[in-house]
């Protein structure tokens, strides 16, 4: 964030083009410049946006219950340049009609739909009017996100299964259609896929999401906030450290707050650890994926040490729960420094012997090299981040493009490779293993004295704030809002799989089936952060 | 190829004896599960695995137990990809009612006798998301439990511990 503005000759040109736009201040939501406009003007923002350059990054709804104004509001956040524009407008809970971000940005197609099944804002001209994150579980005329619903629902005495969603189907002769899950064949997430294939090859795929929906952000209403870290941590639970830390960040941006300096340099350790542990295991699953063994038991032996690392560092395999508003649980043994140090050289050592018997394989290469392209020009519509978009030249890191503490004082180097096909995304994380190996000790070596919490300060009722960070998978971003009491009012956790997921769509095409699960699993999206 | 089987000579066998400070238990799990399975199982004990809404971290675990430490096939526990093929579902998450239905599918396909594990945190009582809306809680809420295993997420070894107690009672 070098300019204090950086938006402001966009919303110069929005002044010019008759659009009302108001800039606010809000104090939480710094460095993100705030702007209001009218509903009727939402999409002709979007529109603008678009021809400015900016990516859609993010978007929610809240029901206001307040005295004066009762209304649900809608945000949308862009992001050019590493800087972030949060723009909001209102519609009443009456008649909540808005035009779509849809039709500039497809990103904004699902979330869009999600805010229409939990505020029942209808978006006019949204291309796709079908539910998204409802299922069976309320009724079409029920808004779990409006204040007047309780958390508890209404809910049937049974929950009767998701029958009559309208997938596209594609017809002629030869096209046949394969329905999978939402129970998977292998220990993983549900959700539901449906192949619409010629022979072997893809011509459609949907995914339908939503099974893992355990009402995150309704739940999330009434915590405190330490309580709310807790919820964040468990988005999903292979980012329990990114989105603990995010949500925190949104916290102590509330509420005045800063975590002390080596808070916050633990909190990008365990974050750089968790990020190299995901990506040991996903190395090993792509090429399980192809049925390169080999591969998959020597990452996962890496995996699983890195994990026992943690938890004797941390005191849990994952971290969870070791970030919490005002700093971190627990402060870092001074006998570990050294061994987390050698632990670092010695993984690299090992990931280049291994990184080049993978890359030496002509069976493995093989299956890699050209399978799930997604180019360049489509990651960018779909606003993809992390190793999705930077395998597919799309060079954005929230460390090193919208820094933030400890990372403002590192060196982050970001791997990005152009042929978006499942070998470059599994090269960008070899390169970016490598990259964290060398953040965590430049970490170790610098890690300032001091505690590892603030007391934490209740904020004031409607305080508001957002923690933006780079998780393993991509920029995580996420908002808070705190009501009455120091008690959570809103709570909306972006991760990155919202993107990712229709990357997949996408890259599938003209694949095989049988490359369908080393095509997911070089994206990896998260099945319970999507659906929240 | 020479390269593959250079680096498996110099690393060698891995997956024993542990080091002390991990879990020194393990082994003895695994060969108490081991006789328990031979004895009552043919030697094989198959589980499914369902995510019926959990945020993924119990997934891992499970997954964990198929890498080189853990090894559980050694001791005669396979994970299988169809309910049909089970002796036993380990069902994780709170139960999302969205997944409600797909689970009483998935246990009125395993065949009896079978046994149901509900687990993590969520698994035994809805842990962090508690019963709302959007999700049932417990998996007891929504089909019979045979056993728990409690953890959040459960360690590979909390849950090694937990399959051979729910198959060691008579």
């Amino acid at each position: 964030m070098t300019q204090d503005k950086p938006f402001a000759p966009f919303l110069g040109h929005l002044a010019q083009t008759g659009l009302r736009v108001e800039s606010v201040a809000a104090h939480g939501l710094a460095p993100a410049q705030v702007i209001t406009v009218q509903a009727e003007d939402w999409g002709r923002l979007g529109q603008e946006a678009k021809e400015w350059g900016c990516r859609w990054a993010a978007g929610w709804g809240e029901d206001i219950d307040g005295k004066v104004d009762k209304a649900i509001h809608i945000h949308a956040c862009f992001e050019k340049g590493g800087a972030y524009l949060l723009a909001r407008t209102m519609v009443t809970r009456t008649n909540p009609i808005l035009s779509s971000h849809t039709p500039s940005y497809p990103a904004a197609d699902r979330p869009e739909r999600h805010t229409q099944d939990m505020f029942g804002v209808a978006f006019t001209d949204h291309p796709d009017a079908r539910r998204w994150t409802r299922h069976q579980a309320w009724k079409s005329s029920e808004y779990p996100l409006r204040r007047d619903f309780p958390a508890a629902g209404h809910p049937l005495a049974a929950t009767p299964a998701d029958h009559q969603y309208k997938f596209l189907a594609a017809q002629g002769s030869g096209v046949y259609e394969i329905p999978v899950g939402p129970v998977h064949a292998g220990i993983i997430e549900p959700g539901h896929f449906r192949f619409q294939t010629v022979g072997e090859t893809v011509l459609h795929l949907e995914a339908r999401l939503g099974y893992t929906h355990k009402g995150i952000e309704k739940i999330a209403e009434g915590r405190d906030a330490a309580s709310l870290a807790r919820l964040a941590g468990r988005v999903s639970g292979d980012s329990t450290v990114a989105h603990a830390w995010a949500a925190s960040m949104a916290m102590e941006k509330a509420a005045g707050l800063t975590a002390p300096p080596r808070a916050v340099w633990l909190r990008a350790l365990m974050c750089e650890r968790e990020r190299v542990a995901n990506h040991l295991g996903d190395i090993g699953a792509i090429a399980n994926d192809v049925g390169f063994a080999f591969g998959f038991y020597q990452f996962g032996r890496l995996r699983e040490a890195w994990q026992r690392a943690s938890c004797e560092v941390f005191g849990h395999r994952f971290m969870m729960d070791c970030i919490v508003p005002g700093g971190v649980a627990a402060d870092l043994e001074p006998r570990f420094m050294e061994t987390m140090r050698d632990e670092a050289d010695a993984l690299r050592w090992q990931i280049g012997k291994l990184m080049a018997i993978v890359y030496d394989s002509p069976s493995l290469t093989n299956r890699l090299l050209g399978t799930g392209v997604l180019t360049p020009e489509q990651a960018s519509a779909l606003g993809c981040m992390g190793y999705v978009g930077r395998a597919s030249s799309l060079d954005f890191d929230v460390r090193r493009d919208a820094t933030y503490p400890p990372y403002d004082r590192l060196k982050v180097t970001v791997p990005l490779h152009h042929t978006g096909d499942v070998n470059a995304r599994m090269r960008v994380r070899h390169e970016e293993i490598v990259v964290s190996l060398e953040v965590i000790k430049a970490l170790l070596a610098g890690l300032p004295d001091g505690p590892v919490g603030s007391e934490w300060r209740v904020p004031i009722a409607d305080s508001e704030g957002l923690g933006i960070i780079e998780g393993w998978r991509g920029e995580i971003i996420s908002y808070v809002r705190f009501g009455a009491g120091g008690r959570i009012a809103r709570f909306f956790p972006r991760d990155p799989s919202w993107t990712t997921w229709p990357a997949l769509e996408v890259l599938i095409h003209d694949n095989i089936v049988p490359d369908f699960p080393v095509c997911n699993k070089s994206v990896n999206g998260s099945y319970s952060g999507n659906d929240l | 190829m020479l390269r593959i089987l250079g680096k498996i000579q110099r690393i060698g066998i891995i997956s024993e004896p542990l080091p002390p400070l991990n879990e020194p238990a393990l082994t003895e799990i695994g060969e108490q599960l081991k006789a328990r399975i031979g004895e009552l199982f043919g030697g094989s004990l198959a589980i499914r695995e369902v995510d019926a809404g959990s945020c993924n971290g119990c997934e891992l675990e499970i997954q964990a137990l198929n890498n080189s430490w853990y090894s559980i096939e050694r001791f005669g526990v396979h994970f299988v990809a169809s309910p049909r093929h089970a002796d036993m579902l380990l069902v994780t998450g709170p139960v999302s009612r969205h997944m409600e239905e797909a689970i009483h599918r998935t246990l009125a396909a395993t065949p009896e006798p079978r046994l149901v594990i509900a687990v993590g945190a969520c698994g035994a009582d809805g842990g962090e998301f508690g019963e709302s809306y959007a999700s049932r809680g417990a998996v007891a809420n929504v089909i019979p439990v045979d056993a728990v295993i409690r953890g959040c997420p459960p360690t590979p070894v909390d849950l090694m511990r937990g399959i051979l107690e729910a198959i060691g009672r008579p």
